[in-house]
């Protein structure tokens, strides 16, 4: 397997860290409680933190000279391979733990899988980031039921949270022409195999929470080919803002 | 005893106790929750550990400003990092305030309200990436400045949360330090960056270790208690005195054309403080007064659902518990 | 509806071997939360190995008034205390 499609590769996981990461960097000093807004903030330390070792091996891989920063800030839109679901916006609390949950069951997922990489430094990245995001898991489950078995209220918001986000949920599964090759060369995970156990522990908690599992059978693709939505644009122009407006300078 | 002599000997009492109360103090022993203590010595110290907690929390959202838009990943992780550290910093603040009997909900409400104050620098604006080294090392440096000597303050929840504080503290100014530094040797354009944000910064760091010891109603009871070791004048001539070396080490310019080395005093001489632009900031006319305060009320509204929710799902699980046993 | 969260008392263990020490507060809804934020909240440098809560309500203190009842007759029960035995100096390891 060539190192390009390696980059390719660790891209389409990585970004997906990067993304929510920022995301959750948003909300810091916003939260709805002092205790809450603290979690959330250790998540994105976490997702960020990960995707720094991913980026600073693919920088490596490159062989160009190029850094995680170049990676990270300086590459055009379409360049981004982070599914759909993690640059949804933090429409409200409901939306940031529907999104979280619908994330960390499939990361934890992904990354015991990732675990077993013929790639040491890939298999080493996974064997830290399942700690993490095993944690990241039990905090957004247990979130959801709160809010699924809570208040009338807050049981119609997270509702409607699981109900827009859902259609997001089937890219996960999607493989990509570098994923294949990955997967075949033992780097990577098919994540196709990853599907029924996804569905299975979303529904069994969804169902705690007494939420209804939605059944559209229409999802949402295209940020895995790097087609992304219109929020991408805007997270993008904060993200890049400085890297883009002053050019080659060390921070 | 007729009512009178009741009310004396009522009288007689507090006084004693007052008076072993201010002798337990002078011995350097801590007073913890459920001693005896004068309602004055209450009523200051909430005023006081709110307002630094509420500090705290404002104080997130100047920096929180510039997270998504950090330059590089690692200023990224540190600059979360550290904002998160104030949410901590604010809660061991808001709980040690709650040993003196008062809710974190009353004490919002003051916030919200506007009764309660904060500290009047979280009402600048964060305008470029600069100002979060400006806040780092100034900002940070003269909150240090203020907090290392209440690790010995006399009420001992607010002595212990200050050494949680003061520990994690640490790296922050170092982290305001660095951004800074590296401006400064940076790009011409970055240096001009980094010396706007001193120019911005400089004067309201000054203001930040409160007004003249003249004008400064609360010094010498608060000194009493251990609430302040030392004068705000003599908190800012240590700032100035340990901070102008340092721009010069990295070649930025106080904006003080009066600020001269005094070889007499071993100090340095300043310039006059425009105390009256404090005053208009502290009143709430500074440029965020509103933005800040109503980042803060939409967070604790929009979130009111959210706490509610766990509220009643914690009482589902339990009424479920109960029923169980049953 | 205006249901705050309860307070919760903290204690950590640092490490293996060394007790649950009292690290401070923090507000919860139910005892899973208090510990998640208490992992969130006091354990961010990994200061602790684990971690109790005990809802504040629950915890039960002597009343500093009474401290001399309490604790004054403990003050001259010097006996308790190895120094007041005088050995000669030749008694090792003891």
């Amino acid at each position: 397997m060539k190192n390009e499609n390696i980059i390719q590769y660790i891209y389409g996981i990585a970004d997906n860290a990067l993304i929510l990461g920022q995301r959750l960097s948003e909300l810091c000093g916003h939260g709805p409680s002092l205790e809450t807004d603290i979690a959330l903030t250790n998540m994105a330390l976490d997702l960020l933190g990960q995707t720094r070792s991913y980026y600073q091996y693919a920088a490596q891989l490159s062989e160009d000279g190029k850094t995680e920063d170049d990676i990270a800030f300086l590459r055009i839109e379409r360049q981004y391979k982070n599914v759909l679901l993690v640059e949804q916006p933090n429409r409200h609390f409901g939306y940031v733990i529907t999104r979280q949950f619908f994330y960390d069951v499939f990361h934890l997922l992904l990354l015991q899988e990732l675990q077993n990489s013929k790639d040491e430094t890939l298999s080493a990245i996974a064997k830290k980031a399942i700690k993490e995001v095993s944690y990241h898991q039990r905090f957004s489950s247990d979130w959801v039921k709160r809010l699924g078995d809570g208040t009338e209220e807050s049981h119609q918001k997270v509702q409607d949270a699981v109900d827009g986000l859902w259609g997001f949920t089937d890219e996960l599964f999607h493989m990509t022409e570098d994923d294949t090759l990955a997967f075949e060369s033992g780097i990577g995970v098919d994540v196709t195999k990853l599907k029924e156990t996804y569905y299975k522990r979303v529904s069994e908690v969804l169902e705690e929470a007494t939420l209804t599992i939605p059944e559209t059978k229409w999802f949402q693709k295209g940020g895995k080919q790097g087609i992304h939505s219109e929020h991408m644009g805007y997270l993008l122009s904060d993200l890049q803002y400085m890297q883009r407006t002053y050019p080659n300078m060390k921070w | 005893m007729s009512e009178k002599e009741i009310k004396n000997s009522e009288a007689e009492a507090t006084r004693s106790l007052e008076e072993i109360f201010e002798q337990r103090i002078a011995r350097d022993e801590k007073i913890e929750p459920k001693d005896w203590m004068p309602e004055k010595y209450r009523k200051t110290h909430i005023r006081q550990i709110s307002q630094h907690a509420h500090s705290e929390i404002v104080g997130m959202l100047p920096e929180g400003n510039w997270i998504t838009r950090a330059p590089s990943l690692r200023r990224k992780v540190a600059l979360l990092a550290k904002v998160q550290d104030e949410a901590g910093h604010g809660l061991y603040l808001y709980s040690a305030c709650e040993t003196l009997g008062i809710s974190r909900n009353e004490l919002y409400e003051q916030l919200h309200s506007g009764k309660a104050k904060y500290s009047s620098i979280f009402n600048y604006p964060t305008i470029t990436w600069a100002d979060m080294g400006a806040i780092g090392w100034l900002v940070d440096g003269a909150a240090i400045i203020n907090q290392v000597p209440l690790c010995s303050t006399s009420y001992g929840p607010y002595a212990r949360a200050m050494v949680r504080v003061c520990k994690e503290e640490s790296f922050h100014q170092r982290q305001g330090f660095e951004i800074m530094m590296k401006l400064a040797k940076g790009s011409p354009e970055q240096k001009e960056m980094a010396q706007d944000a001193l120019n911005r910064w400089w004067w309201p760091s000054l203001m930040m270790l409160g007004p003249t010891d003249a004008e400064s109603v609360h010094t010498e009871q608060s000194m009493k208690w251990k609430l302040k070791r030392k004068t705000n004048d003599e908190l800012r001539q240590q700032f100035i005195d340990q901070t102008v070396p340092q721009a010069d080490l990295i070649g930025l310019t106080i904006p003080d054309p009066d600020l001269k080395w005094n070889e007499e005093t071993g100090h340095y001489d300043f310039g006059e403080i425009d105390w009256e632009e404090f005053w208009q900031v502290v009143k709430g006319h500074g440029p965020c007064n509103k933005e800040r305060l109503s980042a803060r009320v939409n967070a604790w509204e929009e979130g009111e659902w959210v706490r509610d929710a766990a509220m009643a799902y914690a009482k589902k699980q339990e009424d479920k518990k109960l029923k169980k046993a049953i | 509806m205006k249901n705050n969260w309860p307070l919760w008392e903290v204690f950590v263990r640092s490490k293996n071997g060394l007790e649950h020490r009292h690290f401070g507060s923090l507000h919860a809804a139910d005892a899973e939360m208090a510990l998640e934020n208490a992992r969130d909240v006091y354990t961010r440098r990994n200061e602790g190995v684990s971690i109790w809560v005990v809802a504040s309500k629950n915890i039960t203190a002597s009343n500093p008034e009474n401290n001399g009842e309490l604790f004054e007759p403990a003050q001259d029960k010097v006996y308790r205390h190895p120094t007041f035995y005088s050995l000669p100096d030749e008694v090792k390891h003891m």
